[in-house]
């Protein structure tokens, strides 16, 4: 399943892969492969922002804008103008998960 | 000796409950909080099942530390987990028969997808809990398996810079864990994928559901008040009678946009979740009336000299669609494969129209109201 195409803001910056391999052992939606021992997009489209790749990337050859893809979040963030959290377990943020 | 304290015989009269640590029993295997096996009992099902249905989960965690499947020895896997109950009887599940070190990190009771997104299933907590319980003293190996979701929180360059510790990441699901393990911490491509089947999604919609009714009882009781009063006082009667069918397309755009939304979701056109809801709430319209347009209920409201079909049909087909999408764009929190720039954009597109459908439905059942009245005493 794909949601809103192009939209995403995932970003790749070929240059700086080293091959690692990290991304395409920990994006859960198989976004790259590996060719000619760099990364490559299978289907940009078909992330869904988690972060994991950019997170596990040793240098910097992926960002991606991450957050909580969760409404209620996101409401309160649109009427109170503050970032959008999700329940952290300590009763902050929208408490929704 | 560096670890022996030099003791002389002042400071034993005044601490004389101070043991005397040897540098052998630092260096001794970390004791686990407990043995484990991989039995749930009754209470681990009745936990699991309130923890699906209410707000039992966001307390159902278990102390964090080291714990001890089976007799593991010092050649034995440390699989890294959270403290969410339900995600440790998992994981304990799905471990069948293999001996194996429990790492749990401090969650604060969160599974470990969303805890990763959050930073407390990460880095920093997973080299604390390292050192904490002395990995390095209990196994011959450097490595730890950690859940690929878990990836999202965890940099696992900067796990092993620090701690020596290789991060292998696991199966997205606990139920593929022991073919990952037997086929040499590979991950086949199908293990790696996260899955949304229909069992997956089913299970989510009882926590769709009962947050959303929380919602519906409150409707409910403003619509019993506005046609319970009259003039005279409150006509229990009409709470029901005049009440009763907006009370019911309340509760059917909650339970199109909260179950069949969840349920139908890959049949649904579009990719937008609002959309997706106000077409399973449209549909809902549809058959609502093909099952009552030909029942006494529907002849009534026809009949009634307050025109109430009509008022009941313009509310009904505003709100029940308007209900169910924006219930159902709630759902994109709980899906696996909806991004944040996109559920932002969705909600930029439809908050008008869901303010404008909450003003149109409160004219239209408070207008009907008045007209009730105007025919009752005109």
């Amino acid at each position: 399943m794909r949601y809103l195409l192009n939209v995403n803001t995932l970003e790749y910056n070929p240059e700086l892969c080293t091959g690692c391999r990290r991304c395409v052992e920990v994006c859960p939606h198989a976004v790259f492969e590996m060719k000619d021992r760099k990364a490559r997009f299978v289907d940009k489209n078909r992330c869904m922002e988690c972060g994991a790749c950019q997170q596990n990337c040793d240098t910097g050859a992926l960002k991606v804008q991450t957050g909580v893809g969760c409404s209620a979040a996101i409401l309160q963030s649109i009427f109170t103008g503050k970032p959008a959290v999700c329940g952290t377990g300590d009763g902050s943020g929208a408490g929704c998960c | 000796m560096l670890f022996e304290p030099v003791k002389t015989p002042a400071m034993a009269a005044l601490r004389p409950e101070l043991p005397s640590i040897k540098a052998s029993e630092i260096l001794k295997r970390p004791e686990p909080l407990a043995v484990i096996n991989d039995r749930w009992g009754f209470q681990g099902y009745l936990g699991a099942f309130l923890a699906r249905t209410t707000s039992w989960r966001n307390r159902y965690d278990l102390r964090p530390g080291l714990y001890a499947f089976g007799t593991p020895g010092d050649a034995d896997e440390i699989l890294v987990t959270a403290n969410y109950k339900l995600t440790f009887d998992k994981l304990r599940r799905h471990l069948r028969g293999r001996n194996s070190w429990i790492l749990v990190l401090d969650t604060k009771g969160i599974n470990v997808w969303c805890a990763a997104g959050k930073g407390t299933f990460g880095t920093k907590e997973l080299i604390s809990k390292i050192n904490e319980w002395r990995l390095h003293s209990l196994v011959n190996h450097r490595r730890v398996i950690v859940p690929q979701l878990g990836a999202v929180g965890i940099a696992a360059h900067a796990v092993q810079k620090s701690t020596g510790f290789r991060v292998h990441y696991g199966p997205v699901d606990a139920r593929d864990l022991i073919a990952y393990l037997d086929n040499n911490r590979v991950a086949t491509p199908a293990m790696r994928r996260v899955r949304f089947n229909w069992r997956d999604r089913l299970v989510l919609t009882p926590m769709e559901l009962i947050p959303s009714f929380k919602y519906f009882w409150k409707y409910a009781l403003a619509v019993g008040i506005l046609f319970g009063f009259q003039p005279g006082g409150i006509i229990f009667a009409n709470v029901l009678n005049q009440g009763g069918p907006y009370m019911v397309v309340g509760a059917a755009g909650v339970i199109s946009g909260a179950l069949l939304a969840p349920l139908l979701l890959p049949f649904l056109p579009f990719r937008s979740f609002a959309v997706k809801g106000w077409f399973v709430g449209a549909a809902t319209v549809a058959a609502l009336w093909a099952i009552f347009a030909d029942s006494s209920i529907t002849r009534a409201m026809i009949e009634d000299p307050s025109y109430y079909a009509l008022w009941f049909s313009a509310f009904s087909v505003v709100f029940i669609p308007a209900v169910s999408s924006f219930v159902a764009l709630q759902f994109t929190g709980s899906t696996t494969y909806t991004h944040m720039t996109g559920v932002y954009k969705e909600h930029k597109y439809a908050l008008p129209f869901y303010i404008f459908a909450a003003i149109f439905s409160i004219a239209i059942i408070v207008g009907h109201k008045l007209f009730l009245l105007y025919v009752e005493f005109a």
